[in-house]
């Protein structure tokens, strides 16, 4: 059976309602997975009997009222790099090809607590690190809208596998624009949270002060319903904030009356396309039909916001990718003379060409004579563009802009120009070293059918409201509604 | 021309914290390798460390102890470098922002009084153990140690002499027992000393080209090793040359230091913040409740012991050097009621049997109630002193129950007059030639008869009691 208009709430009340088993809706996303993913290349990992076996579980679970949670029952795909215990977690790296680790991430405990079933472990840039889904060491993924062009990353796989219907809803991370940015290339619901909203234990660090995790689904809805599960203060993870969240989905009302959105003017500059600002724009005027103020603001530091998410990203990730050294887990190199060799022999052949440019660039930021220069500096720049933020959420309850300054571009082109690719990341990077929530909605297409997606950004802690803002918007809108022909196009 | 050494010394000590410091593996010494290890604290990918409170509270307990600032605001950061035994390539410690600041340690060395100054205590993980196979040519990892806590103290660099160091080593570690917060042994490196050392000519006020001693086990070590590597640079300058900067491990075997890596080769430990762990931060209820938890350190002690039980100066200070031996001697005396009858046993019997053992007090069998209970049973005559000596050199060794033993083992004294007067006279009976001896001035010859008599009451006699009756029956 097709289930692949349905949203995972919608997919989860048919389950729940009785009108549809578990393991038909798994069999369905199976079968989806083994039409499409040979062209789209959204999956690393493919669970089909671990995912039988699970969905027989689940039913029982569902019958005897063991699981209450709108997601009981719904096939869910995971980004390869939170750790499923037993189970491949590779972060797409040759070094963590054989990977399996003895422990689940939080997330994924939470998941199985609800009754989601997880269907397979998803493509992706390598650990996390690119923004095309093209540096992952198994092959890149296709966007399904256009199998010439790129699906975004770092959570390729994610995005690309929800918009092809290849997954009814997958969870990636975001740790400069990697959930936000594919979601916006490939039309679909991209959430990242306020940091420390939902654990990071599992997740495999690329930059531990700005990844978080979060859903990519077909609307906000589902993006609710999902931070509903995963969300809250986990005694693993000392990062993760000790709130009392809201309920996420419940307080979904549609309404936008009164909303305050800012709309920053550095954000609507040179660089951008004229089809992505026009739709932007268009959002902010569907909002205002239907009761939101409108503002534009000045906020001038977002141009720093790059260089300095590059060096605060690659100095972490230096750090966090040195344990992989081929003494303990995963990939060593064969010939080596001694310790230093195995050390430089394993992590030469272990990590792709985009890997190794951010620890050096990293390694680099933090060394004596450049610490104070370049990693000081940055996090001195990040605290103003908190700051900047934070006076933009005293005027506004949202602030509008760009995921990605233009639509998916072709394969191969990001590759060639690496400082072109890590400039396109401007409108997202910022919202990681702010720490605020963000969400990319599908807000029309360019000249050649690619989707757009609008960002809305909150204040720390006001998932709840920028949901709310996607929600309203999709309840006013189809452009989410729109799926890819499943083969792609040729072009 | 007359030299002058200049050092400053970094201590490791082991927090005596029953779980790790970012994970809850337990932090025993041994071990089967690699069993006190989980996916944290070996830093398997995704997992993260949360910091163990008590840690804190340990190492702001030391601060305090120290006469330390407690930095209310502190973070930790990341040492990157790549090594086998730590399994992240990086240690997390403090360079920043570190828990304590300017500290004082007051030391005493042949009466002169002198303050170390503290520049900082902060707190780390440790890192594994690599084992050499020379057999297989193979190194094997070790983990049960990764994660157990650290604190090290950094101290200015305000020694002149070795003795001064090891004055300062003892009232560390005298200070830490007492805290409870580490067992300070140097042989299992739960406390560990690095000697930063340099030369200058007496008089200068600017400092020679340190050095810095890894490895040094003990304090005999210690004091050996300052006084080779002082003797070294003191050479090497006297000769035309200079002292290299550079880190020098002690081969306690031979009794010499050997270079390792010199500064250019030093490593570039890239520290940052460390993003995983939010700062601490201290409230005022937080220090009060450690401030309000300090015990009454060695030197209070001493006084009060002094002043309340009436101890020799000599007697009390030696007793309040190791916390182990005045909770002894406290545990003891409110037992037994009789602080100078312990002290005495403490000083003789205890210190000579430490000694020949070469034991620990915390390591000895002995308890508070078998001493209270030789002390009772000596004043009440029911044993002398030197069956209550045999006595306590095996309860030295085993748990006893003292009052069993004595009664199982019929060892009471005997003091009844009727029964001795028996033993004296069959004694003099027996030994007419040291009667006679006696009898015509030898007095040293009761000495002898004393001897008969106590061997046939198989040393359970009364000696007030034999002494008595046999005098009066030589008289």
């Amino acid at each position: 059976m097709d289930i692949s208009n349905l949203t995972a709430v919608e997919l989860g009340a048919k389950i729940k309602a009785g009108e549809l088993t578990v393991k038909e809706a798994v069999e369905a996303a199976l079968e989806s997975i083994e039409q499409k993913d040979g062209e789209i290349n959204a999956y690393i990992t493919v669970l089909k009997e671990e995912a039988l076996a699970r969905a027989n579980e689940v039913q029982r679970g569902i019958d005897s009222g063991k699981y209450t949670s709108p997601l009981a029952g719904v096939p869910i795909a995971i980004k390869d790099n939170i750790s499923t215990k037993g189970i491949k977690t590779t972060c797409a790296s040759k070094i963590l090809g054989d990977f399996k680790p003895p422990y689940n991430a939080t997330v994924i405990d939470k998941l199985n607590e609800a009754g989601a079933v997880i269907v397979g472990k998803l493509n992706m840039d390598e650990f996390a690190m690119g923004s095309a889904g093209e540096t992952s060491y198994y092959e890149p993924t296709k966007n399904p809208w256009d199998t010439s062009r790129v699906p975004g990353g770092s959570s390729s796989g994610a995005a690309a596998a929800v918009a092809a219907g290849e997954a009814v809803c997958a969870l990636g991370s975001d740790t400069g624009g990697s959930i936000r940015q594919p979601a916006s290339f490939c039309g679909v619901t991209g959430f990242k949270p306020t940091y420390g909203a939902v654990s990071r234990y599992g997740l495999i660090a690329y930059a531990s002060s700005l990844d978080q995790i979060g859903p990519v689904a077909k609307d906000a809805a589902d993006c609710a319903a999902i931070l509903d599960v995963i969300c809250g203060r986990d005694e693993m993870d000392g990062t993760s904030l000790d709130y009392e969240h809201p309920k996420y989905f419940d307080s979904l009302t549609g309404e936008v009356g009164g909303l305050k959105i800012g709309i920053p003017t550095q954000c609507y500059g040179d660089g951008l396309d004229k089809d992505v600002k026009s739709a932007v724009l268009g959002v902010a005027e569907t909002l205002k039909s239907n009761g939101a103020e409108v503002e534009e603001f000045d906020m001038p530091i977002i141009d720093y916001a790059v260089p300095t998410y590059y060096i605060i990203a690659a100095a972490e990730a230096s750090s966090n990718l040195s344990r992989f050294d081929g003494v303990k887990y995963g990939f060593r190199a064969e010939e080596f003379e001694d310790l230093t060799d195995l050390y430089m022999a394993t992590r030469s052949e272990g990590f792709g060409d985009e890997v190794k440019r951010r620890i050096m660039l990293g390694a680099f930021a933090l060394s004596t004579g450049y610490y104070d220069a370049y990693y000081k500096k940055a996090l001195q720049v990040k605290a103003l563009i908190k700051r900047a933020f934070d006076e933009a959420f005293e005027k506004y309850d949202i602030v509008l802009f760009p995921a990605a300054p233009t639509t998916a571009p072709k394969l191969g082109e990001s590759l060639d120009n690496p400082l072109k690719t890590y400039l396109s990341d401007i409108y997202t990077v910022s919202v990681n070293l702010a720490g605020l929530p963000g969400i990319s909605v599908p807000c029309g297409f360019d000249g050649n059918g690619m989707p757009i997606g609008a960002q809305l950004v909150g204040a720390p802690l006001s998932d709840a409201k920028i949901l709310n803002a996607a929600h309203a918007y999709q309840q006013l809108t189809e452009y989410h509604k729109q799926t890819p022909d499943a083969t792609g196009k040729e072009v | 021309m007359a030299w002058e050494t200049v050092m400053g010394l970094e201590v490791h000590v082991e927090l005596a914290t029953k779980s790790k410091i970012f994970c809850s593996c337990t932090t025993e010494f041994g071990g089967e390798p690699n069993t006190h290890c989980c996916p944290i604290c070996t830093g398997m990918p995704g997992t993260l460390p949360v910091v163990n409170k008590q840690v804190v509270n340990y190492a702001m307990k030391a601060g305090m102890a120290l006469n330390c600032e407690i930095t209310r605001y502190n973070k930790f950061d990341r040492k990157n470098y790549f090594y086998p035994d730590l399994p992240k390539a990086y240690q997390i410690s403090q360079l920043y922002l570190p828990i304590c600041r300017n500290g004082r340690v007051p030391i005493e060395v042949d009466g002169i009084k002198k303050d170390i100054r503290i520049h900082e205590i902060h707190m780390e993980e440790d890192a594994g153990k690599l084992i050499h196979d020379d057999f297989n040519d193979e190194t094997k990892c070790d983990y049960n140690r990764c994660g157990v806590p650290l604190i090290e103290i950094v101290s200015e660099p305000d020694f002149r002499s070795a003795d001064e160091v090891i004055a300062y080593l003892e009232k560390l570690k005298s200070t830490l027992e007492y805290l409870g917060v580490s067992d300070c042994k140097m042989q299992e490196g739960s406390m560990r000393a690095d000697v930063n050392l340099s030369v200058r000519q007496a008089g200068s006020e600017e400092f020679g080209t340190r050095t810095e001693m890894k490895n040094l086990n003990s304090f005999k070590a210690i004091a050996k090793a300052i006084n080779y590597e002082a003797k070294r640079q003191i050479d090497v300058i006297e000769r035309g040359g200079k002292v290299v900067q550079e880190t020098r491990r002690w081969d306690d075997n031979k009794d010499k230091s050997y270079a390792m890596r010199s500064k250019e080769n030093a490593e570039d430990y890239r520290y940052f913040p460390e993003p995983d762990i939010p700062p601490i931060e201290i409230d005022d209820d937080w220090y009060n409740a450690n401030l309000a938890s300090l015990p009454e350190f060695a030197d209070a002690k001493r006084a009060r012991y002094v002043s309340e039980f009436g101890l020799p100066e000599y007697d009390a200070g030696i007793i309040t050097t190791q916390k182990a031996l005045a909770d002894f001697f406290e545990e003891t005396t409110a037992i037994c009621g009789k602080p100078k009858e312990v002290s005495n046993w403490i000083m003789g019997e205890l210190m000579r049997l430490l000694g020949e053992n070469d034991a620990e007090t915390k390591d000895m069998k002995l308890t508070p109630k078998a001493l209270a209970t030789l002390i009772e049973l000596v004043e009440k005559k029911t044993i002398n002193r030197n069956k209550a000596k045999e006595i306590f050199a095996i309860a030295f060794k085993e748990d006893l129950d003292v009052a069993k033993y004595v009664k199982d083992n019929n060892l009471e004294q005997v003091s009844d007059e009727g029964l001795v007067k028996e033993i004296v006279d069959k004694v003099i009976e027996n030994n007419p030639q040291a009667v006679d001896d006696y009898k015509s001035g030898n007095k040293k010859a009761i000495g002898f008869l004393m001897g008969q008599c106590m061997k046939e009451l198989k040393g359970k006699g009364d000696p007030g009691v034999v002494n008595k009756l046999l005098s009066a029956a030589l008289a």
